[in-house]
């Protein structure tokens, strides 16, 4: 057993892998590589097949059909004890009978290494629970709790380190806290992380890699920046942040631009962030990129005329609007309160603007609402 | 004044557990009077050591049956549990009421049921007799293993539900943990299952043993004169010779011995760590 967690180095490269159920497949012929080192998010709606396609690397679920394999090694038909890989737990599952220092201690007196007590010492340090040592679980916080599944895990140096929504339990603030630690553990020890979560934020705060999985595919992977900045689908954009989708259709051509007809406005669309296949396209702008004005001022750029605000949030930061346009649709806004303005008032007639290149246009036969629906706490 | 609430309960254990103690410690220091079946008390509180050396070997045999059916009754009791609790899948309702079932049937019945079973025409004689195990000479009733077998037999049920809760709670992650961090199935059971399900052996092997110490029927029923048990002694001294003192005597140690017994194994298990 010790050979295997040492021998396996490399990509964590997922082939094929299907896994059903009946009729219905959980995770759809993935096919994916992570790179050694890096920190890797799989961020999905609940019964998405991220914790499915986590089980199965873990050896916890056996694939339908597919491959699995870290570097050169096979570890498909491996049992989950032979793998070079551990996990996180979600509530943790730390051993309720063994002290804080014998559940850590697990692995390494397993696999019969020598130096258990330097080892488990080293990690409580890095996760600073030394003091808790001789305590039990359950006489320890969520967050400490949270600390020692982590070091359960990382004291076997695995090739792959699993986190199955590790913060979940967590309330927000001490999740926040935790993000940061997990990266900053992350880059100490150079393990590669794979995360999976149904929170977006937890996904952009720590990861270099998302892959949005939906509906046991992958819908779109890249940095977080990309996939925030220019989705390729429905589902990220709205999974992903808020995005106003507005059907409509691309009517002509100006340089780098296409121009795209909404219900009779012409705005413009950089061609290489128009990810269409046909003239229908559903055009898309973030919230915070556009701009709110009592008056029609002659900016440069898009713009939507004659809309009206019909509900008006102020949660300091910035002020949230929503506006209902000349053909009944409704889209938000999001306005930094960073002028000193007071926010406008609900039934004020508005102009929307925007800079031509924050937009980005979609398959236009999407379903508009696809990954918004889903809410994110039901898990 | 929050104490007064407690009243229903202390007045209930007054009257029907402190007050019968303290006849029963009473009636046992009481000599023979004048009269046929009459007692008087004189405190001879040497009626309690003439009690025990007058009854060692089935004090002894009652504590080494209990013992040996306790064992028995675990060893069937926890690969059951663990299925019920584990494998089961939709069948967990249903074979949990088959494990309480018998209860539907009077115990005195269910245990002459045993002498059919084990009895000469019997299936059991039977098989044992075909693989030459047995001659048609002998005979496996009327027999110590006999009793032993009805004693495991009747307290299964007392072992199998509390093994069955603590294995049921045992958050099924933390098996997967064990997995994930290096241990096959075999330690994984030993290191994380076992120790987790101690509170229902504590509790399982406790409820079967405590009964089955002073129990008298399977001895009655399944036995022969050589296998009486502490608890026929009682019940004979009660109610066939009427010697009230001698049986209060034997009734208290009885249960002076077990309440040591039970105390040195809750300690030894260690339980307080676990629950």
């Amino acid at each position: 057993m010790p050979d295997a967690s040492t021998s396996a180095k490399g990509d964590l490269k997922l082939s094929n892998l299907t896994k059903s159920y009946g009729d219905f497949k959980a995770v759809d012929d993935l096919t994916l590589t992570i790179p050694e080192g890096s920190f890797f998010a799989l961020l999905g709606p609940s019964g998405c097949g991220k914790t499915t396609t986590l089980r199965m690397i873990a050896g916890l679920e056996e694939p339908t059909s597919g491959k699995i394999s870290i570097g050169a090694t096979d570890i498909t038909d491996k049992r989950p004890y032979q793998r070079p890989v551990n996990t996180v737990f979600q509530n943790y599952a730390l051993f309720p009978h063994l002290t804080i220092f014998e559940n850590i201690a697990f692995g390494l007196r397993r696999r019969g290494v020598k130096d258990v007590n330097e080892q488990v010492e080293k990690v409580l340090n890095l996760v600073e629970l030394q003091h808790l040592a001789d305590r039990k679980p359950t006489q320890l916080s969520g967050g400490q709790q949270q600390r020692i599944a982590v070091a359960r895990a990382i004291v076997n140096r695995p090739a792959l380190l699993l986190l199955d929504e590790p913060l979940g339990a967590l309330d927000l603030k001490l999740r926040r806290q935790m993000q940061i630690e997990l990266k900053w553990i992350q880059t100490e020890v150079g393990l590669t992380f794979v995360h999976v979560t149904h929170d977006q934020e937890e996904a952009m705060t720590m990861a270099d890699t998302i892959a949005v999985m939906n509906e046991g595919r992958i819908e779109q992977m890249g940095s977080p920046a990309e996939l925030y900045d220019n989705p390729k689908t429905a589902f990220v954009a709205n999974f992903l942040g808020q995005s106003n989708l507005i059907q409509g259709n691309i009517v002509d051509s100006d340089g780098d631009f296409h121009v795209v007809d909404l219900y009779g406005q012409k705005t413009k669309v950089l061609k290489s962030r128009t990810h269409s296949r046909n003239n229908s396209v559903l055009y898309a702008i973030r919230p915070e990129k556009l701009r709110i004005d009592t008056e029609n001022h002659t900016q440069p750029g898009n713009r939507f005329t004659g809309g009206h605000i019909v509900d008006v949030s102020y949660i300091g930061v910035s002020t949230q609007y929503q506006v209902e346009l000349p053909w009944g649709q409704e889209i938000m806004v999001f306005e930094q309160n960073d002028d000193g303005i007071p926010p406008l008032d609900k039934g004020d007639e508005v102009t929307l603007s925007w800079e031509p290149t924050f937009s980005f246009a979609l398959d236009g036969a999407q379903d508009a609402n696809a990954g918004s629906e889903v809410n994110p706490e039901a898990e | 004044m929050p104490y007064f609430l407690l009243a229903p309960g202390l007045i209930w254990l007054a009257l029907f557990f402190v007050a019968p103690i303290i006849t029963l410690i009473g009636t046992a220091t009481k000599t023979p009077g004048a009269g046929i079946g009459e007692f008087v008390q004189t405190y001879r509180w040497a009626n309690y050591w003439d009690a025990i050396t007058g009854s060692a070997g089935q004090f002894g045999r009652s504590f080494l049956y209990a013992t040996i059916a306790t064992l028995i009754a675990l060893a069937i009791a926890y690969p059951l549990a663990y299925g019920i609790a584990f494998k089961s899948g939709k069948y967990k309702n249903i074979l949990l009421v088959l494990v309480v079932a018998p209860f539907f049937c009077s115990f005195i019945l269910r245990t002459i049921a045993w002498k059919q079973i084990l009895g000469q025409n019997g299936p059991v004689f039977r098989f044992l007799l075909d693989l030459h195990l047995v001659t048609p000479m002998t005979h496996l009733t009327a027999t110590p293993s006999a009793v032993i077998i009805g004693l495991a037999y009747n307290f299964l049920p007392f072992m199998t539900l509390p093994l069955y809760g603590s294995l049921e709670r045992i958050d099924p992650r933390v098996l997967d943990a064990s997995g994930d961090l290096y241990a096959n199935a075999f330690t994984t059971f030993r290191r994380v299952t076992v120790p987790l399900s101690m509170p229902g052996v504590v509790a399982g092997t406790l409820l079967t043993f405590i009964p089955a110490a002073g129990d008298y029927v399977n001895a009655e029923i399944l036995g022969n004169p050589s296998t009486k048990m502490i608890g026929n002694v009682i019940n004979a001294q009660f109610l066939n010779t009427q010697d009230y003192p001698l049986a209060a005597s034997l009734s208290f140690i009885l249960m002076i011995i077990i309440s040591l017994l039970v105390m040195v194994y809750i300690r030894k298990a260690g339980t307080e760590e676990l629950v």
